[in-house]
């Protein structure tokens, strides 16, 4: 056995163990979810159902507000990603490239979002709220998601415009292109990369917001997290775990896509004179 | 005249700025910006450039004032020091879009790139991304790209100095090529004096945001306008005088007054054009009329020349290329006596 360990050296080994340590804390929770929502008995001693089956599936998509609660949960989320890039990167774009007072303390700012217990935040925006009538609406959500991700979505494609450099928007306006035009043609191509990202985690963001529409949406907008709360304390763990698989979907599908993105980023640092 | 830059004047918060530039370009040539960072070349070539407006002054183009003009709509082309290229289109692309938006047919911007390619060397390269080319093929793409749009002047930025020095030579003979093809005007900034002296028609010495001198390679090499040009262009060697009636007194040497110059004085003296003699045992140690004496610090052979070191009597360090065979009896030590063939006197009162 020595030879062996000797042979592959101590620092694969401990590479190969703490890759096992990762995959079985990532994929382990994910695989008990898996197995758990297509179980319909499991009791403790067991280390797999007794008995497999698809009827927490059926249950879970036969509930009215289920269904109802996950397109309303994809209607806002596409709002509120649509709503903040229209807002976020413009800002971005000023930030990076324009010249104004107290520039860094903006930015910095965005940071002020995070710093506080979200429900102080939430209580204080929803006193607010009331005030002017946002309470139950659409956009009362809409909002408090927004609030969220404000930081990340003018962030992330602020380094995305600083990444791109002055000669190449200005060799772009020197063959003839208008400033709206390397805007459209250079600039937004070129910091596609970061802006999809920032955008996909926004979606994903929004997907998951629980708290703050809790407090400003409850009784009419109830989405998938808060649909998935009740669920939770109301049924078997096994209709939790369907509802859970079915709310990971999205995130993994869009993680694939970014991923391909990601790469394209890549590529696109390695452009440089070398 | 093709380009014309008249009283141009541009002050920066910080201080630096240029002021009261006049250039004036005739069709075809290639003339070169050439000075120490900060000198206010670039600042020179990014107003005619329309990258950046000029407090005051008037720049000129084929006869019309540009000067109101945004760079999208004058009739210059720039090449960037690096990043001139778009990483998200491919090198065709990058050719076409200028061609594009001037909405040309099809057919025509793909003849167009086809040729430009040829011209720069890059034929098949149309399906590549810049993280594909090397620096030099960016900077040839780039080129290609302002060449493509025919631009009354083509502007370069210091293009090739992001280059390692062996490419860098070769692209300055290519650029000189094509531009004996194509017979564009060209004005081209750089800092560095060996570059500019190889490849252009003329060289326009700046310093301190002021024009030191025009003319062509040569006579800035040989007649220095100014005791700065005499010494940022090739190696000079500088000794202090005293400027009189009847000549020009360092130590014993004399040198004919010949611009009446009157009181303290530098004369600059090429490294070629000082001579070194051996002396006789027993000879005069002093400085003569024609001659200054010293003692041989250092002799470095250098290939086909050597560089030989004299410290001077009083005068300092003087430095003289000579052939290897003149300085085959020479050693470090010897007591020698330096003479000059040709020099240029600057007073020393001269601001700068």
């Amino acid at each position: 056995m020595l030879w062996y360990w000797k042979h592959v050296g101590s620092r694969r080994i401990i590479e190969f163990v703490l890759l096992t340590v990762f995959a079985v804390f990532f994929a382990g929770p994910l695989l008990n979810l898996l197995v758990l929502a297509f179980s319909e008995r499991w009791n403790y001693p067991n280390a797999l159902p007794q008995q497999w089956g698809m009827k927490w599936w059926d249950f879970v998509l036969a509930k009215d507000d289920i269904v109802s609660s996950i397109s309303l949960s994809f209607l806002i989320a596409t709002l509120v990603t649509l709503l903040s890039i229209v807002i976020c990167i413009p800002a971005a774009y000023a930030f990076a490239r324009l010249q104004f007072p107290l520039k860094r303390m903006f930015l910095f700012s965005f940071l002020l979002t995070h710093a506080f217990p979200k429900m102080g935040l939430y209580v204080s925006i929803a006193v607010l709220f009331y005030q002017i009538g946002l309470m139950n609406t659409l956009l009362g959500v809409v909002l408090i998601h927004m609030i969220n991700v404000l930081m990340f979505m003018t962030w992330i494609p602020t380094s995305a415009f600083r990444s791109i450099h002055r000669a190449q928007e200005e060799s772009a306006r020197d063959v003839g292109a208008s400033p709206f035009k390397v805007f459209r043609s250079i600039t937004l191509p070129m910091a596609m990369p970061g802006i999809t990202v920032a955008s996909i985690f926004t979606f994903l963001n929004s997907l998951d917001e629980a708290q703050g529409t809790f407090l400003v949406g409850i009784p009419d907008f109830k989405t998938m997290p808060i649909v998935m709360y009740s669920i939770i304390s109301d049924f078997p763990s096994s209709a939790g775990a369907v509802f859970s698989i079915i709310l990971t979907l999205p995130t993994i599908i869009l993680l694939v896509a970014a991923q391909r993105l990601v790469s394209a980023d890549v590529l696109a640092s390695g452009f440089q004179v070398k | 005249m093709q380009l014309s830059v008249r009283k141009l004047s541009k002050r920066y918060k910080t201080g630096d700025g240029v002021s009261g530039i006049n250039i004036d370009i005739e069709k075809g040539e290639l003339v070169t910006l050439l000075g120490p960072s900060g000198c206010g070349k670039t600042t020179v070539l990014r107003s005619i450039g329309g990258f950046l407006e000029p407090d005051s002054g008037d720049i000129l183009i084929e006869g019309k004032s540009v000067i109101q003009l945004p760079p999208e709509k004058r009739p210059t082309s720039m090449v960037f020091q690096s990043y001139n290229l778009w990483s998200h289109m491919s090198v065709y692309d990058n050719l076409a879009f200028g061609l594009k938006i001037r909405k040309k047919p099809k057919a025509e911007i793909r003849a167009a790139v086809d040729d430009v390619l040829k011209l720069v060397r890059l034929s098949g390269f149309e399906k590549k991304y810049p993280a594909e080319l090397s620096g030099g093929q960016q900077q040839r793409v780039a080129l290609a790209r302002s060449l493509l749009l025919n631009p009354a002047v083509l502007l370069l930025d210091e293009p090739f100095s992001a280059l390692d020095a062996k490419l860098r030579h070769e692209m300055r003979e290519e650029l000189r090529e094509i531009q004996m093809k194509t017979g564009l005007t060209m004005v081209f900034v750089t800092h560095d004096q060996e570059e500019a002296l190889s490849l252009s028609d003329r060289i326009i010495v700046m310093n301190h945001g002021h024009i030191e001198q025009i003319a062509e390679p040569h006579k800035i090499y040989d007649e220095p306008a100014s005791l700065y040009v005499a010494s940022f262009i090739g190696k000079m060697n500088f000794l202090e005088g005293v400027a009189e009636e009847e000549g020009i007194r360092i130590g014993g040497l004399r040198l004919p007054n010949e611009r009446k110059e009157r009181g303290p004085v530098t004369a600059a003296v090429r490294p070629e054009d000082v001579q070194i003699d051996s002396m006789a045992a027993g000879e005069d140690r002093k400085d003569k009329e024609d001659r200054l004496t010293g003692r041989i610090k250092q002799v470095m052979i250098l290939g086909h020349y050597a560089e030989v070191t004299v410290e001077l009597n009083g005068f300092g360090i003087i430095r003289a290329f000579q052939s290897k065979e003149a300085v085959q009896q020479l050693h470090a030590g010897q007591e020698v006596g330096v003479s000059m063939t040709k020099w240029t006197v600057f007073p020393n009162n001269q601001t700068n």
